[in-house]
Parts: C-alpha cells; sequence; structure tokens
C-alpha cells in the first residue's frame, strides 16, 4: 500500500506535509443524535427489502432477473398500447385486458416471487443475520410485516405497471375515459390481492428453509404446478358434464382464486373452461379463502420467526 | 449496569440458569463458564428476549420483562456464530444494521466509517464480507454491535475461531471498547487465561449456578508463594536440592512444583511467612555461594476458581453420600 504520499483519500484526514501525511486517529465519538426506534427501522427494512426484490443495493449479477422479468410484463402491455393506437381501435386488444393481464403472464409472476421471495427472508436465515435484527429495538411482528410489505409492494409494481402502461395509452389513443378508468381500478384491486396473496405463500415456502435453491423449486412447484393440476381438474370436470363443480376445484390453486374472484366480482372473462367464472355466492367463498390465506401466511410467518429468535 | 436476582430459567428438560443473584458494575466484565453452563441463556433474558422463568433482571436500570426494546437501543451484542451475508460489503451491512438500530441515515454512515476504522477496517471494507479472513469477520460483527454507540455490549465468545494473534488484537481491542470507548462490556468465555487480561471483573457460572463473582485483581491476588530459581556451582552440581536441604534445615518447607512442567526441577515454591523469608533466603543462597537467578511472588490462576469448586463438589458428594 501507499505510505509514502497517500493522496487525502476517502475518510482521511490527511496532510499534505511531507511524509508525515497519515491517517489521524481523531479518537472515538460518542453518538447523541436521534435514536429513531423501531417504526422507523421498520420502514428502513421495508425500503432495503423492497429495492433488494429488484436488484437495487445489491450486485450486478441479482439485477438482471427481477429487472428482465419486469420487462417482461410490460412488453406485452406497451405492444398492445402501439396496436390499438395503430388501428384507431376504441378497445384495448385483449378483451378486460386490465384484469385478464395477470392471469395470462402468471408464469412470469410466479417466477419472480420464486426468485425474489427466498432472497428477501432464505439468506438471513442462512448466514443467520437474523438474531441481529431481534437484538435490535425491532420484534418478531416488525420484521414479518416488514418483508410480507415489501414483497407485496415488488409484486403489486411489477403487476400494475402493465396496467399503468395499458391505462395511459388507452387515455392517450382516446378511448373512453370512464370506462377505462372503471376497468383500470377494478384490475388494481384485483393485482393488490393477487400481490398479498402471492407475497404470503412465497414467504411462508421460503420461509421454511434457509437453502435458496430448495425455496425456489417449492415455490415453482406450488404456485404453477398446483394451477396447472387445478385447470386439468377443471376440464376434465367440464367435459363429463359436472360443469357445477369447476368452480369449487378452481379454490386450490393461487391463481384460479384470483380469476375467481375478479370473474365474480368484476364481470371479467375467466380462464375456466367454458370461460364462466363462479357466481357472485361462490365468488365471496373466494374472497374469504383468499383473505383466509394470506391472514394464514402472516401468522405462520410469525409463528416461524418466533422459533427462530436467537 | 446489570443486577439479576434469583434469576431462574428452566427448559422442559433441563435448567439453564438456577437461581442467580449478580450484580456487574461498569467496565470489562467477564462471564465464565464451561460450554452449556448457561452464558447464552443469561444474554438473551439480559436483552429481553426470552422470559426468564423466575427471578428479575436489570440491564441500565431497565427491567427485562418489560422494558426489553428499550434495553435493546442502548445495548448492542456480537454473536458467538457466524452471522454475516457473505455477498454485501462491510460499509453496507453495517450501515444496516445501526439503521436496524433507530440512526438516521446520514448517521448511520458516519458512524459505521468510524466504527468501522476503530476495529480496525480500512480498506477493505468496501469488498465483499465473503472473501475476509476469520479475523476481520470478527471485526465487522464486533462494528455492527458498536455502530449505535451502546452504553453496554454483550459479546459472546468474541475469541472463538481466532489464532493467537487474532486473539490478543481482539482482547486489546475489547480493553479499548471500554478505556478508550467508555462502553461496558460482557464477555463471554470458556478460556480463562483470556479474561484475567482483559477484565475487571469475573463472574464465573456452572450449571447455571454463580460460582463465584468478583474482581479480576481478587482473582489473581498476590499471594505469599515465593518461586526461587538458582543457579548450580562446582561444590554444589545440583543448586536447587542444595537450597532446599539447607531451607529444610531451618525449618521452611518448599512445595512440590507442578510434576512433569519443563523447568519444573529447577524452581523452588515455598510460602513465604513475612519479610524475614525473603532475607533468609538470600542469606541461604549467598551462604552457598550460588547465584540467585529469580525469587518472585508467584499469582492464583483463575483456573484455579474450577479446580477448587470441583473438590469443594466432591466434598459436597461425599457429604451427601
Amino acid at each position: 500500500m501507499a505510505v509514502e504520499h497517500p493522496p487525502a483519500g476517502p475518510g482521511t484526514l490527511g496532510t499534505s506535509r511531507g511524509d508525515q501525511s497519515r491517517i489521524h486517529d481523531i479518537g472515538y465519538r460518542g453518538y447523541d443524535g436521534p435514536r429513531l426506534g423501531r417504526a422507523y427501522a421498520r420502514r428502513s427494512l421495508y425500503s432495503q427489502s423492497l429495492r433488494g426484490a429488484y436488484g437495487l443495493g445489491r450486485s450486478v449479477k441479482s439485477k438482471v432477473l427481477p429487472m428482465l422479468l419486469f420487462a417482461v410484463m410490460c412488453v406485452p402491455a406497451a405492444i398492445m398500447v402501439a396496436v390499438a393506437v395503430a388501428t384507431k381501435a376504441h378497445e384495448l386488444p385483449l378483451a378486460h385486458a386490465y384484469t385478464r393481464y395477470a392471469i395470462v403472464t402468471q408464469a412470469v409472476i410466479s417466477l419472480y416471487v420464486a426468485a425474489q421471495a427466498p432472497q428477501a427472508v432464505s439468506r438471513d436465515l442462512r448466514f443467520k443475520t437474523v438474531p441481529l435484527y431481534f437484538s435490535r429495538p425491532i420484534e418478531t411482528a416488525d420484521y414479518v410485516r416488514a418483508k410480507f410489505a415489501s414483497l407485496a409492494s415488488a409484486l403489486l409494481i411489477l403487476t400494475g405497471a402493465p396496467l399503468l402502461v395499458m391505462y395511459v395509452g388507452s387515455l392517450l389513443a382516446k378511448m373512453g375515459f370512464a370506462h377505462q378508468s372503471e376497468e383500470f381500478a377494478q384490475g388494481l384491486v384485483s393485482v393488490a390481492l393477487l400481490s398479498l396473496l402471492f407475497a404470503g405463500i412465497g414467504l411462508v415456502i421460503a420461509a421454511v428453509t434457509p437453502r435458496r435453491g430448495f425455496g425456489i423449486a417449492a415455490v415453482i412447484a406450488v404456485l404453477t404446478i398446483s394451477y396447472g393440476a387445478v385447470s386439468t381438474l377443471q376440464a376434465i370436470a367440464d367435459a363429463q358434464g359436472s360443469a357445477g363443480a369447476v368452480p369449487w376445484i378452481g379454490l386450490f390453486s393461487p391463481v384460479t382464486l384470483i380469476d375467481g374472484v375478479q370473474s365474480a366480482f368484476f364481470g371479467g372473462r375467466s380462464s375456466f373452461p367454458g370461460g364462466v367464472g363462479p357466481s357472485h355466492g361462490e365468488g365471496a367463498v373466494y374472497v374469504l379463502v383468499v383473505l383466509g390465506l394470506i391472514a394464514a401466511c402472516y401468522a405462520l410467518l410469525i409463528r416461524r420467526y418466533k422459533k427462530v429468535g436467537l | 449496569m446489570i443486577a439479576t436476582e434469583s434469576l431462574s430459567k428452566r427448559f422442559p428438560r433441563v435448567t439453564a440458569l438456577d437461581r442467580l443473584s449478580v450484580d456487574i458494575g461498569p467496565g470489562v466484565t467477564g462471564l465464565v463458564g464451561a460450554n452449556g453452563a448457561g452464558k447464552s441463556t443469561l444474554i438473551k433474558i439480559l436483552l429481553g428476549l426470552s422470559p426468564a422463568s423466575e427471578g428479575r433482571a436489570r440491564v441500565l436500570g431497565l427491567d427485562v420483562a418489560t422494558e426489553g426494546a428499550a434495553i435493546r437501543e442502548r445495548v448492542g451484542y456480537m454473536p458467538e456464530h457466524d452471522c454475516l451475508p457473505p455477498d454485501v460489503s462491510a460499509t453496507e451491512f453495517v450501515v444496516h444494521m445501526a439503521r436496524m438500530s433507530g440512526l438516521p441515515p446520514t448517521a448511520a454512515r458516519e458512524r459505521t466509517a468510524d466504527t468501522l476504522r476503530h476495529v480496525g477496517l480500512y480498506e477493505e471494507r468496501y469488498r465483499p464480507i465473503g472473501g475476509y479472513s476469520t479475523g476481520m469477520k470478527q471485526r465487522v460483527k464486533l462494528a455492527q454491535a458498536l455502530v449505535h454507540d451502546p452504553q453496554l455490549v454483550f459479546l459472546d465468545e468474541p475469541t472463538n475461531g481466532l489464532d493467537p494473534v487474532g486473539r490478543d488484537e481482539m482482547l486489546g481491542l475489547i480493553r479499548r471498547i471500554h478505556t478508550d470507548f467508555g462502553i461496558s462490556v460482557l464477555v463471554t468465555s470458556h478460556l480463562l487465561g483470556e479474561l484475567e487480561r482483559t477484565c475487571d471483573h469475573v463472574v464465573v457460572v456452572d450449571g447455571g449456578k454463580l460460582l463465584r463473582s468478583s474482581s479480576t485483581t481478587d482473582f489473581t491476588q498476590t499471594t505469599t508463594t515465593l518461586a526461587i530459581e538458582v543457579t548450580d556451582s562446582d561444590e554444589h552440581p545440583d543448586g536447587t536440592r542444595a537450597v532446599r536441604e539447607a531451607l529444610h534445615a531451618r525449618g521452611v518447607d518448599t512445595h512440590a512444583e507442578g510434576a512433569g512442567l519443563p523447568g519444573a526441577g529447577h524452581i523452588l515454591l515455598l510460602t513465604a511467612a513475612g519479610e524475614e523469608t525473603y532475607d533468609l533466603v538470600r542469606d541461604v543462597v549467598a551462604d552457598l555461594g550460588l547465584g540467585l537467578v529469580r525469587m518472585e511472588q508467584r499469582r492464583h490462576h483463575i483456573s484455579e476458581v474450577f479446580t477448587g469448586s470441583d473438590e469443594q463438589r466432591k466434598e459436597a458428594v461425599g457429604h451427601g453420600g
């Protein structure tokens, strides 16, 4: 190392007088400033985790996947807007685009959850960083809430951004303002529900294992395979003439749950066989199941972290 | 700083702490005990993270049962195990931990730079932690415990896994935490020799019970044991033996030095009754025409606490049976 004539580098109080320029130990200084407490620490953890979910403040390598998935989500929306504008259409090319969009792109969303949920919680478990958090003012509930909220927000950004692209695009193309706004609002409500549900499921699975790869595989399995299985069963039930069972089968996968809720209440087309979603009554069950699942995920996370402790 | 009152912690199968009452003042305090003696359990209770089965404890005047969050704001904790993510730099990590302690962003960055410098991390603090040596990692762990300028830090086995040089540096650093930074320290270790040099006060626990609590000077107080080493001469080929016999002739008993130790045969140990013993030794050696290589006072070793307690326990068992 250059000891002879170091320029006054960052963090040093170097003087440039001859070769006496050395780092001066100015002694220990205490801290008398404000200590902002639990709520501030929780907010800091939230923003750090949210940034981390898009690889910000982390290595270049960890930015690639989330940014790529974000682009993959937004590009089709932009293309649809472009097509609508070019053809001077009065509707977006995809019917009920705002609510259908997340269902059509569910594989991308699942992939994102699978990649980022373990990133959010498995690292702290694997490297045993958790005790450092809990030896500070924040408590189990603060940690869980911050992580839950950050992943849900990251998902909302991922799923909400293409809706925003379509909304802005449709207004620029002078499509009906009231109609577009109503559908956009409905779309936002359903992606908000989806974000909470997917974040909860992803975090619960990821919090069980300190192994990141394992977490990724498990999240993909739960989100995607359950959707495949449920869709297949629904198709079989429909083909066998027991269409009444179709909505009830749909309760068993996260994607069909969200699909059911929005097609029951927002009148959207469903991905269910025959394109008919649950009735209002069945839809109420869907809503209860979704909210119950979100609450259950939160409770499970709290329970999990009570044990990790110190 | 810390006061516990018949503090107990029972798990279904084990009693980790058994009616522990101890008062710890400012300064560097060593908490000594074999593995499983209840050291880590005590720290958990003192941080307000684990409720005591019975008894009470106060840290910095705050009740651990009800004011845990306030305690954790003023206290730092360095765990025994690895706790550092390898893919971030020391600076990023410690800044984050400072914010978790409630420091505003600017203060967190300033304190991080200061603290890392004080624990001896310079250019390497911008590199990912994964590439650090064990000694450097221990410094980062220490830095995250100090970054919010606590009044008291709990250091759980900070010298674990360090080589002798790293160990000495860490002990020096711990000493400085109190003398230079003005932060009181509770440091656990199962190595007694380390704490002898570093601590003002030592608390020894065993099986969850308090074995002894006193200042380090009490532990290692100067005793009246003298160690003597002399030269040999043509007249007395075995000078040590000659001195021993001459002393015996004058009615002074010598102890057998720990057998098997190198050089043990050349050192005479005797109990000095007072000033006159020193003169006597001098005269005896001079009369024999030998050179006095050394005459020094021997100090107690903290480890004697353990051997002593073992004997006491055996006695107790003997009485019981």
